[in-house]
């Protein structure tokens, strides 16, 4: 009730990617990258701990990904890694308050300096990168 | 006297043209279907959307159409506006979800015949579209949004402070911010931590700390660098997106950031 009343948009809001342009979904999908690289880190780290239970539950743990879900997997972690690498890279930078423009007098239409070119650039390499990583590591798990 | 008055005669005043007339305005009135959020938490009623069939020119601003319903159709509906010309900051409200002023966004650049309009998200509703501030701007003055500066004060004597062009353009971006609150409304850290100082709040701080009059820089530094200040930014951009001033908070608190990282002086 509090909440409805504060009017906030909460989780649903926040991971919302529509609306707001690149940047957002820039913001989303390092979101998105975070967390599931984080719930690969737990996961392997589980994986890797069955060795301690001798050679058969290792095997056992090893020939889950070697299936295609599990393959699948770890394209999408290679996608992961990379773009949150290149945007994280990004952002770092950013956020020490280079590459983000100039204060200058804005003029109508009010284009914001800090959503330049370079950013967006950034953005689209990132995305590029990961997607031709993924195709990479895609071929190196499912081909022959 | 008689050669004057006989010139006059024989050259006539040339007559006036007046300029044909302008081509008439081709608008032909159509009717757009506006949905207004109606709400009202005292009386702990559900929100639920109230729909009215408003003529509309192409000139139409959403909120002449609220004032439409307001005069002729439904005048219960609470609406917060005051100089229709985006410099009051008062009517930010969500128009088709997304944060905009009301007075600066025309029907017919929306593309829809259908718009809904509600109140601004991570603001306490009052009712309807009307939200409550008080945060926004406790927030703002917490940011000490003046200059600091003990030889300031004009007295008998004292002279004024010279800034350079380039020292005005460090901060003066940012002094345009009519603190509507549509920045806040859009940025996603604002939707989940209601402590957060916002984007409004951090940007504001930043035009003071910039300024080369202002000696505040220390004290307006450690008030955003705190768990619930600056660093929960994300840079995901959208309080710059939604900026009906040419603002842009983002770029201010990337700045600010600087400042405290050591690379800004």
């Amino acid at each position: 009730m509090a909440e409805r009343v504060a009017n906030r948009e909460g989780i649903k809001g926040m991971a919302n990617p529509t609306r707001y342009g690149l940047e957002r979904v820039a913001y989303w999908l390092q979101r998105i990258s975070g967390l599931g690289l984080l719930a690969y880190l737990i996961g392997h780290i589980y994986e890797t701990s069955t060795i301690l239970n001798g050679k058969i539950a290792w095997n056992n743990m090893l020939s889950l990904t070697e299936t295609p879900g599990g393959h699948l997997v770890l394209v999408l972690v290679i996608g992961m890694c990379v773009f949150h690498t290149g945007n994280g890279i990004r952002l770092m930078i950013s956020e020490g308050g280079k590459g983000v423009g100039k204060p200058g007098q804005p003029e109508y239409p009010y284009r914001a300096s800090s959503l330049n070119s370079k950013q967006r650039l950034c953005i689209w390499v990132s995305i590029a990168l990961a997607a031709l990583a993924m195709m990479y590591g895609a071929g190196v798990l499912f081909g022959d | 006297m008689a050669a004057i008055t006989a010139s006059r005669e024989e050259k006539p005043e040339p007559t006036k043209q007046t300029p044909p007339p302008a081509p008439a305005v081709e608008s032909a009135p159509k009717t757009i279907t506006l949905r207004i959020s109606r709400s009202n938490p005292s009386e702990n009623s559900a929100a639920k959307f109230d729909e009215f069939q408003i003529p509309v020119q192409k000139w139409t601003t959403v909120l002449e159409a609220i004032l439409h319903v307001k005069q002729n159709l439904d005048h219960s509906v609470a609406v917060r506006y005051s100089c229709r010309q985006a410099s009051c900051g008062s009517c930010g409200m969500k128009i088709n979800g997304r944060p905009r002023l009301a007075c600066y966004t025309k029907v017919s650049e929306l593309d829809s015949n259908v718009i809904t309009v509600e109140p601004m998200s991570n603001f306490p509703i009052i009712r309807d579209l009307a939200v409550d501030f008080k945060q926004l701007f406790s927030t703002h003055k917490k940011m000490k949004p003046f200059i600091i500066n003990e030889g300031s004060e004009v007295q008998p004597g004292a002279k004024e402070f010279i800034q350079t062009p380039n020292d005005l353009e460090k901060f003066l971006q940012f002094s345009y911010c009519i603190k509507c609150g549509l920045c806040n409304s859009a940025c996603p850290t604002m939707a989940t931590d209601k402590s957060f100082i916002g984007p409004q709040g951090l940007a504001q701080a930043y035009r003071y700390t910039a300024d080369n009059r202002d000696e505040g820089k220390k004290g307006r530094l450690k008030i955003v660098d705190q768990s619930h200040g600056i660093w929960r930014c994300h840079f995901a951009g959208s309080c710059s997106n939604v900026c009906p001033k040419g603002v842009d908070p983002a770029m201010a608190i990337q700045l600010l950031r600087g400042y405290l990282l050591g690379f800004r002086k």
